[in-house]
Parts: structure tokens; C-alpha cells; sequence
């Protein structure tokens, strides 16, 4: 396994929830990445997001991680829940919030803690991206 | 464009109720699709995209697909 997919494979299982997007919480560079973020803030979980775009690397180990092949991608505690148009079904019908809560209890309810992590970079581990 | 995608998600879901693609924004590269097949019930919604996901495996591949959407329904 590549160093890169370690650190992909690391943040998904210790990030609560983490949407693997293209930009970052602040500014989306796709409207899928956007729907999918809105769609947690609109349940109001916190999460974290990782930018795929400073390395097309992250995107093929990623998908062949997850079995995936599109951006963005949501996790919960570990677990695929989708894309957009999955996570934006689930809100909607109240499913992510029953999810959310099954998986993190009430730890996610925390509007507007979001954050981006790059998984990129030299050393070892997660870091934020400066001003993010 | 958006014929390539229907004719595959026809051969994939051949007993499909419904098959619609639209291309949202006329370029021939962001799609939505909806796909409506008995074979869905009981089906979560990650696994229903998988199998949409395998069908247009070919222009996600090669890159023809640049943005999808996806609806799936197991009955009109």
C-alpha cells in the first residue's frame, strides 16, 4: 500500500465524518462537492473535508479505496455513505441525521465546525490547510 | 453523447421502467441520469449507484463524463 493511501485510509477511519471534495470547506470548485458539503451543514454535523485537487494521486487511491469513482465522497466513522446526490437523498428524508447519530451518537451535532486537511505534502500525518 | 450513456444504461438495466439522461447543461459532459428498475427494491442507495457507477463505467473511465448526477427509483 502506497504512503499516500495510508494517509487517505488513516483519515477516513479517524475523521468522524470527512467529505473527500474538490476545493475546501470554504470554497468549492464543483457544484457536487458544494451540494454534498451543504447537505451536512443543512443537518448540521460537523465535518472535515480533504481537497483533492493538488494531487490527482489522491483521487485514483482514494476511489481504489472506496470502490467509488466520482468526487465528492462522504464518509461516516469509516463508512461510504455516497456522493451528493446519496448524502443530499439522506438529508432530506431525515436517513443522514439517523446515521450521523447510530455512528458518532451526538458528537457530529456541531454547525458550522468544519475544517480541510491535506493528505499531500511531505512528512508524515494530516495537516490543516494554512488560513483554513 | 447522451445517447452513448442511454443505449449502456439499457443494456445494463434491459427491464428498467424508466431510462432518462439529460445533459444539464447542453456541453455533452454533465449528465444527470435516472434509471427506474424493480431490481433496485431492496437495494441501499450506495449500492443502487454502484450499479449505475458499472454500467457507465467506460465514459467515467475515459473521461467523457465530466460531472454525474444520479437518480435511482425502484418504482415510478
Amino acid at each position: 500500500m502506497s504512503e499516500l493511501r495510508d494517509r487517505i485510509q488513516q483519515t477516513i477511519e479517524t475523521e468522524p465524518v470527512v467529505a473527500f471534495v474538490k476545493g475546501t470547506h470554504e470554497q468549492a470548485f464543483c457544484g457536487n462537492s458544494e451540494r454534498a458539503m451543504g447537505a451536512l451543514r443543512a443537518v448540521g454535523a460537523s465535518f472535515t473535508a480533504v481537497d483533492v485537487l493538488p494531487d490527482p494521486a489522491i483521487r485514483q487511491e482514494l476511489s481504489a479505496l472506496s470502490n467509488w469513482p466520482t468526487i465528492p465522497q462522504v464518509f461516516v466513522a469509516g463508512e461510504l455513505v455516497g456522493g451528493a446526490d446519496i448524502v443530499q437523498e439522506l438529508a432530506a428524508s431525515g436517513e443522514l441525521e439517523a446515521k450521523l447519530t447510530e455512528k458518532l451518537g451526538d458528537s457530529w451535532r456541531r454547525p458550522g465546525a468544519e475544517r480541510t486537511v491535506e493528505v499531500t505534502g511531505g512528512g508524515g500525518g494530516l495537516r490543516l490547510v494554512p488560513g483554513a | 453523447m447522451s445517447e452513448r450513456l442511454e443505449e449502456l444504461l439499457r443494456t445494463a438495466f434491459p427491464a428498467a421502467q424508466e431510462v432518462a439522461v439529460v445533459d444539464r447543461t447542453g456541453g455533452g459532459d454533465h449528465f444527470h441520469v435516472t434509471v427506474v428498475d424493480g431490481r433496485f427494491d431492496g437495494l441501499t442507495l450506495l449500492e443502487q449507484h454502484r450499479l449505475v457507477y458499472s454500467a457507465l463505467d467506460g465514459p467515467l473511465k475515459d473521461g467523457s463524463i465530466h460531472e454525474l448526477r444520479i437518480t435511482t427509483r425502484s418504482e415510478a
